[in-house]
């Protein structure tokens, strides 16, 4: 369906990529850890290298949490956008298809947070 | 299908709730801090005259307005009679 | 003479509001009726006869001010007198108030959107006895929102994170939730406008906000929330009847109108669902003495009462709102996750957050006890670990947020409450991302509307917030840093409320 409106309803959409100053969005999931209550969301350079993920930007966030010393990121199991993925971590987040508003979702093995309460 | 009302839990509204009370042998009466709910099964109906007698004066049914929280159901409403039901 | 000694007859009151509703309408006929009422055909309703509208409560005008100016002198006596008698010592805890301090600053401002809403309805709908109990709503909204500003004029005084309500409801990311509720609703047409907020909103869910939380009031010794509470509750019945009205109105004018009626159902329903997530954190974890928990209250006013509604409806061909099962599977978890979202981002909210204490700790897995001690109480000790280390535990980034209820992405799905529920639309190239089912209907539905949606996450990012760094941001919602957010624990509101209340501890 479309909007129901008095007269034509075209506006740009808000959240183009263009709006994001050369960044894209991108939402990150570690599994199973949901004292973190939700994914979060970085603004990243798309022709950052996977690998700069890995090893900077998700050991800021998620480095609180006790599981995360015990966390092995090259066994964790990737979903992005909902299918199976494997980064390569010396490729670009747009050479391997992570996009504006992408979601990576992944599980790090036999981690299931705080005494297994999945917190 | 249970109807229900519920009144604050003031002065003004225990005439009312008394004369449910009395007018509805089905109600359910639950108190809460602040506040009554009472639930009928299918109907309930507030007697402009059981009131007055419980308050002992004239009393005009939207005075309910002012003890009024919340109620669930049709309303029907004329001088003598405050009715909730569903059809 | 006869005539002279018969008191005039006095007009039943059925007579008497037929009069004001249908004596004082007429058809124009310098204009046609269509250009004087331009906004009431567009939604696709179709009205064959306003007559055969009927009038829920009957109250003309004489009696409408007769008893809102009674309620108005009650409800200024007990304020008056919360401020004479420092009213505000009188509440149980001063983490109490951050419930308040929620409700002041997300539903305040709403009240005065609905006093525009149905200012702009009581206008456009054509049916007189319609817009006349449109506009007595729409008076009725003002004074909620005056006597609501009254009371956190008085809480301001001595509670931070009231400061600067209007600006921040603007501005900061939580109220962006109440908002976008509301302006979506604003900018519908007349029939759907009503449909929300007075029937989905109103008849269907603020039962759950007004009675229980308000209860709870009365319980925690907050006599002004009480009654600026009770007081527009007593007027919510009038709303309540003028939306279940609404609503079989244009369900027996025409069955063209059935299909339109029950999608507006669906989504404000779930919308309206996922705003009162706020109030099942209020309820569970916000009130220091707690009345029934957000499950009992689901139970007894949406499953029970909403139950009867929409039975009462079937006739119609309506059936229950959709997704209404999935809101049953999540009141066993809904209050934790929101306290979990809460938690993590108390640093950048206008109002504290704590781990529950032990003996909130054991109502919560009495009233919990499929979901408590498995997944949240392990929770709450790993952070009241951290929190003895020196560590509070605060969410450096920013969460995900869903594109339409706008609240971030932590609910978990209908089967599995240790899987966050994504989902998904694709629409003109781009990915939108959303909390559940229901939400992705309503965007998937009208797209155009929804991907205007004012984002607060990714408006920080946009460089429209003040800034990049979280300072910034918090300089720009106007926030007291310090003051107003963080946890509970070391909190210059705490250290007040200690100073004000030590005799009363050291007498016990």
């Amino acid at each position: 369906m479309s909007t129901r409106a008095l007269g034509p309803y075209e506006l740009p959409s808000r959240d183009a990529q263009a709006n994001f100053h050369g960044n894209i969005l991108v939402f990150v999931h570690w599994e199973d850890h949901l004292s973190f209550c939700s994914a979060v969301t970085f603004p990243l350079p798309p022709d950052m290298p996977f690998g700069a993920l890995l090893a900077d930007v998700l050991p800021a966030h998620y480095g609180k949490h006790p599981d995360w010393a015990r966390a092995d990121l090259g066994e964790a199991r990737w979903l992005l956008d909902g299918r199976d993925f494997t980064p390569d971590p010396g490729r670009s987040l747009a050479d391997q298809g992570v996009g504006h508003k992408s979601l990576l979702r992944f599980w790090t093995p036999g981690l299931t947070g705080y005494e297994g309460s999945f917190s | 299908m249970n109807v229900s009302i519920t009144l604050q839990n003031t002065g003004d509204a225990r005439a009312i709730i008394e004369a449910i009370a009395a007018d509805n042998p089905s109600a359910k009466i639950q108190s809460f801090p602040a506040m009554v709910k009472i639930d009928c099964a299918s109907r309930l109906v507030i007697q402009r005259r059981t009131v007055e007698e419980k308050v002992g004066r004239a009393w005009d049914l939207q005075e309910l307005h002012l003890s009024l929280v919340s109620l669930s159901g049709n309303i029907e409403e004329d001088d003598d009679a405050f009715v909730i039901a569903w059809r | 003479m006869a005539a002279a000694t018969s008191a005039p007859r006095r007009l039943s009151l059925k007579r008497k509001y037929a009069m004001l509703t249908r004596g004082l309408g007429w058809e124009t006929t310098y204009q046609p009726m269509d250009k004087v009422y331009p906004f009431d055909r567009f939604e696709g309703i179709v009205i064959h006869d306003w007559d055969g509208w009927e009038d829920p409560f009957r109250l003309t005008v004489d009696a409408y001010w007769k008893y809102q100016a009674e309620k108005e002198r009650k409800l200024y006596a007990v304020m008056d007198s919360v401020a004479q008698n420092n009213g505000q010592l009188g509440i149980t805890d001063a983490r109490y108030l951050n419930a308040v301090k929620l409700f002041l600053t997300g539903v305040t401002p709403l009240e005065y959107a609905a006093h525009r809403g149905f200012a702009h309805a009581g206008r456009h709908l054509r049916g007189v006895g319609a817009r006349i109990a449109a506009q007595m709503q729409s008076l009725d909204e003002l004074r909620h929102a005056q006597t609501q500003i009254h009371t956190l004029s008085h809480y301001n005084k001595y509670f931070d994170g009231l400061h600067d309500f209007a600006h921040m409801h603007d501005r900061v990311w939580y109220l962006s939730v109440p908002k976008s509720f509301f302006d979506d609703a604003l900018t519908a047409g007349p029939f759907e406008f009503v449909t929300a907020i007075s029937f989905s909103f109103e008849y269907v869910l603020t039962n759950l906000l007004f009675v229980p939380f308000m209860s709870g009031a009365a319980f925690n010794g907050d006599m002004a929330t009480v009654t600026f509470g009770f007081s527009a509750q007593s007027d919510e019945s009038r709303h309540m009847t003028l939306g279940l009205e609404v609503v079989k109105f244009m369900l027996e004018q025409d069955p063209a109108n059935v299909p339109i009626v029950q999608r507006w159902l669906d989504k404000w329903f779930w919308r309206g669902y996922r705003l009162l997530s706020l109030v099942s954190a209020m309820m569970d974890y916000m009130l220091p003495k707690r009345v029934m928990s957000w499950a009992e209250a689901w139970e007894m006013y949406f499953e029970e009462s909403g139950g009867a509604l929409f039975a009462d409806l079937e006739r119609y061909g309506i059936r229950p709102p959709k997704h209404h099962d999935v809101a049953k599977k999540e009141k066993s978890r809904l209050s934790h996750e929101v306290w979990t979202i809460l938690y993590n981002y108390t640093h950048a909210a206008a109002f504290h957050t704590w781990v529950p204490s032990d003996d909130e700790m054991q109502w919560l897995s009495s009233k919990y006890p499929d979901t408590f001690d498995r997944l949240y109480r392990p929770r709450y000790r790993m952070w009241r670990e951290a929190a003895a280390r020196g560590e509070r535990f605060y969410n450096d980034a920013l969460p995900q947020l869903c594109n339409v209820c706008q609240i971030p992405m932590a609910f978990t799905e209908p089967d599995d409450p240790t899987k966050i529920a994504f989902r998904e639309s694709i629409w003109r190239g781009e990915r939108f991302h959303f909390c559940s089912d229901g939400c992705k209907d309503i965007f998937d539905d009208e797209p155009e509307k929804m991907s205007q949606s004012w984002l607060p996450v990714h408006q920080i990012f946009q460089g429209n917030c003040g800034g990049a760094s979280i300072e910034d941001v918090l300089r720009y919602y106007h926030l007291n840093i310090g003051a107003d957010n963080l946890d509970y624990e070391g909190s210059p509101e705490q250290e007040l409320w200690d100073a004000w209340t030590a005799d009363r501890r050291t007498a016990r």
